[in-house]
């Protein structure tokens, strides 16, 4: 924008600069219509897979790395950092001799698309963020790299056990498409109403069980002066975080699953959906948000309740990383299990707990296996409790911040995620359908907590969205069945 | 010397235009043939299906409301931003208290005026819109316009700005305005230089005040420099996609309320992989471009004075 070639009138006849504006329009036709002319040709050379570099197996090298072998890592740097994921390639780097490439960035997709297509992948990629990959499509064409060998592999730890044994079950889950485990979900993150336990304290309220207790204690909130609520309405996703859930625990997963899996009226025959529904509607009703929270970004709203002008907002346990600039020293961070409604099928304490930050290892890059061992490195205790302490968030690795002090909303996320036990709510409809569920259902969700929509509206035109998603070929789609 | 003239020009020309041809004409004619594929982007496989994007094109809603609000900008955005520049350089140059000596001149310190309108220019737009984005804050302590509002006591006048539906496109425009208004004052005021001051002695003689001047005299004369900015505005006012992709809430505003062209087709090819759709949403923009380009030239058109 703003080119600044003025025309003056001298010496140009108008055709001229008919000409020249036409031509000038020509280039600046709005610049987005370059990014849809990146040739297609590169991709495809599935015949012509150069033989990947390969070390000899022994008990310290199980998967078989070559010395001095090359490795490239592209890491999402966002709420988490990077640094975790570079203080492993450290490690990598001193054992096998070998330079490791990092690049730390908020574009996986953007800057990852064009390599793929081209058949240049860089071998490990946190996809993660707004703008990743779509690894559904990645796992289908076959880029991504089939994860079994780092599964059979031993772990750093103790030779005697395997990768799979040390990392929590439903990341095994999660990380398959179809039986084919390609994906790691290396971080856990535990979603719920995150609230400053001093504030609570000092002003001598309890964290409420279910609806009613929160209504309740909304009003007196609300009275003294503090917003209830807050959340981030340019992103108003972040809503979903306990929308779904919620829906979920009152539901039951059998009914969540139905809507994961775009089944008929799997929104508007479920009662759960209406009570979770009618819930937001009253606290939009009952003013209980932050004034202007719809025009906020998520740290402009966590900032609001870093300064305890909103005693409760919807979020996963990066926000303690993310926060962490503008947190008081004495404010308690923690989270909160989700609410009982009537008639609930999970017990309360019930959690929102998801393997996260999805890293994959592509098939076609330079370097898979050197790919699977930085992943087998991150997975040791060493690195994982690295994590924790970084970014204060948990990883799959299991018990590996057993003993060890957490900040204070690690601490309660993990103490939360203890006691819910099986009681787990994983969520998959916004990883397998993002366009449905943050634009879509994220405008009505917008709507409805501003008070321009109500409940029984919100439910039929979400159907009629989900509706539109089953049936556009254009999408693929998933089932789960757990 | 005429022998060889072409020769020669095509001699020196050959390596841009080859550049040209390779990285702007041949992307351009490669679209087209994406746009007829079910291309993801993220492999070298794809099949050709025809006009089916465009098909489901010309029944997505979405699509229809992203042109709907370009179509918008398109008609507010120019007309407000070429207005606010032609009055501005207008003052600038001539628009000034008779002084000795001087038949025409701007008002008092307009050097000052004009690099000051100049300055969104310079910086880039991303944090133009990232600044904006924060004035717009619709948190009364932390949202600079709102926190001015509440300061005079016009707190009826608070309002999430662009989290509101109804007035969050015309938050976006009114920033797209502030950013280019500059560029046109500098514009319109070379042009203006280059009109002989005889022209406005003789008016000034007969009696034309300023209001005249500038309808009969200066206007007529700028002409060719307002249908070209009239062009370049429509483009910019077409695409919007940075300041979209910035400031709004949720992605495409409210309710879809700022939701652009651009917008849909940057989501539909890096977060659903589609990019054979998105080919042809790049190619109806590109319609809808060029149709407002030729409409624009041919509407705009007026016998030309020499001078």
């Amino acid at each position: 924008m703003g080119s600044t070639s003025a025309h003056t009138n001298e010496g140009l006849g108008r055709r001229d600069l008919v000409k020249r504006s036409a031509a000038l329009g020509l280039v600046t036709v709005p610049a987005m219509g370059f990014l849809s002319a990146c040739a297609t040709g590169g991709g495809g050379g599935d015949d012509k897979k150069s033989a990947a570099p390969t070390g000899e197996v022994t008990e310290k090298n199980p998967l078989g790395v070559k010395e001095g072998a090359a490795l490239e890592a592209f890491i999402f740097k966002g709420g988490l950092g990077d640094q975790y994921a570079k203080d492993a390639e450290a490690d990598y780097k001193a054992t096998y001799k070998a330079d490791v490439k990092h690049t730390g960035t908020q574009e996986i997709g953007p800057k990852l698309t064009p390599r793929f297509a081209g058949g240049t992948p860089p071998d490990v990629i946190d996809n993660s963020g707004a703008n990743h990959l779509d690894m559904n499509r990645l796992s289908s064409q076959g880029q991504l790299q089939d994860l079994a060998a780092l599964l059979d592999a031993a772990s750093l730890d103790d030779p005697a056990k395997k990768i799979r044994d040390v990392i929590h079950p439903s990341t095994l889950e999660k990380g398959k498409h179809g039986d084919t485990f390609d994906v790691l979900y290396y971080a856990f993150t535990i979603y719920g109403t995150w609230y400053s336990q001093k504030l609570l304290d000092d002003k001598g309220w309890a964290y409420p069980k279910s609806f009613d207790e929160m209504l309740k204690l909304c009003a007196e909130i609300k009275k003294d002066g503090i917003a209830p609520w807050t959340y981030p309405g340019k992103y108003p996703y972040y809503v979903h975080f306990n929308l779904f859930a919620q829906i979920a625990k009152i539901g039951g997963m059998p009914a969540w699953i139905e809507i994961d899996n775009l089944e008929p009226n799997a929104w508007t025959k479920s009662d759960a959906v209406r009570q979770v529904v009618e819930f937001y509607e009253e606290l939009a009703a009952k003013k209980y948000f932050l004034e202007g929270s719809q025009g906020l970004t998520h740290i402009q709203s966590q900032t609001a309740w870093t300064k305890n002008r909103a005693a409760f907002i919807p979020n996963g346990s990066w926000l303690e990383n993310e926060a962490a600039p503008t947190t008081p020293k004495d404010f308690g961070m923690a989270v909160g299990a989700l609410f009982d409604g009537s008639g609930d099928k999970m017990p309360n304490g019930s959690l929102r707990g998801e393997p996260s930050e999805p890293y994959i290892v592509a098939a076609k890059g330079k370097n898979p296996r050197g790919g699977m061992e930085l992943l087998r490195i991150m997975l040791s205790k060493k690195h994982a409790q690295n994590f924790a302490t970084k970014v204060k968030s948990l990883t799959c690795v299991m018990d590996a911040t057993t003993g060890m002090s957490l900040s204070p909303g690690l601490a309660s996320a993990s103490e939360k995620f203890k006691a819910a036990g099986n009681n787990l709510i994983t969520i998959q409809l916004q990883e397998w359908y993002p366009a449905l569920t943050d634009d879509k259902i994220g405008g009505l969700t917008g709507q409805l907590l501003t008070g321009d929509l109500k409940a029984a509206d919100w439910i039929k035109k979400t159907q009629a969205e989900a509706d539109k998603v089953a049936k556009d070929s254009a999408v693929t789609k998933f089932k789960r069945t757990a | 010397m005429q022998h060889g003239k072409y020769r020669f020009i095509v001699g020196f020309l050959a390596l841009p235009l080859i550049l040209y041809g390779m990285f702007l004409i041949s992307p351009f004619i490669q679209a087209f043939q994406i746009s007829m594929t079910d291309w993801s982007g993220l492999s070298g496989t794809a099949n050709f299906v025809g006009l089916d994007n465009f098909e489901r094109l010309w029944e997505s809603d979405d699509f229809w409301n992203a042109l709907r609000n370009n179509v918008y900008m398109l008609v507010v955005v120019p007309v407000v931003t070429l207005g606010l520049g032609l009055f501005f350089a207008f003052m600038l140059n001539v628009g000034g208290k008779r002084r000795k000596n001087e038949v025409v001149t701007g008002v008092s310190g307009s050097k000052v005026y004009k690099f000051v309108f100049f300055f969104p220019q310079v910086i880039s737009v991303t944090i133009v819109a990232v600044i904006w984005f924060n004035i717009y804050n619709p948190d009364p302590n932390d949202g600079m316009l709102n926190a001015l509002l509440g300061a005079v006591g016009l707190d009826s006048l608070q309002n999430a700005w662009l989290g509101e539906k109804s007035v969050a496109l015309w938050c976006i425009s009114a920033v797209m305005v502030w950013g280019h208004v500059g560029f046109y004052v500098v514009l319109f005021s070379a042009a203006m230089a280059s009109i002989p001051r005889d022209i406005y002695e003789a008016a000034l003689l007969d009696g034309a005040n300023r209001f005249h001047t500038f309808f009969r005299i200066t206007l007529p004369l700028l002409w060719d420099s307002v249908q070209t900015g009239w062009v370049y505005m429509g483009i910019i006012a077409l695409d919007a996609f940075a300041l979209v992709q910035i400031m709004s809430v949720g992605p495409g505003g409210p309710d879809g309320a700022t939701d652009v062209m651009p917008l849909r087709l940057y989501q539909t090819a890096f977060r659903d992989s589609q990019f054979g759709y998105a080919s042809a949403m790049g190619i109806a923009m590109l319609v809808v471009t060029m149709t407002f380009a030729l409409l624009t030239m041919r509407f705009a058109r007026r016998e030309r004075i020499e001078f």
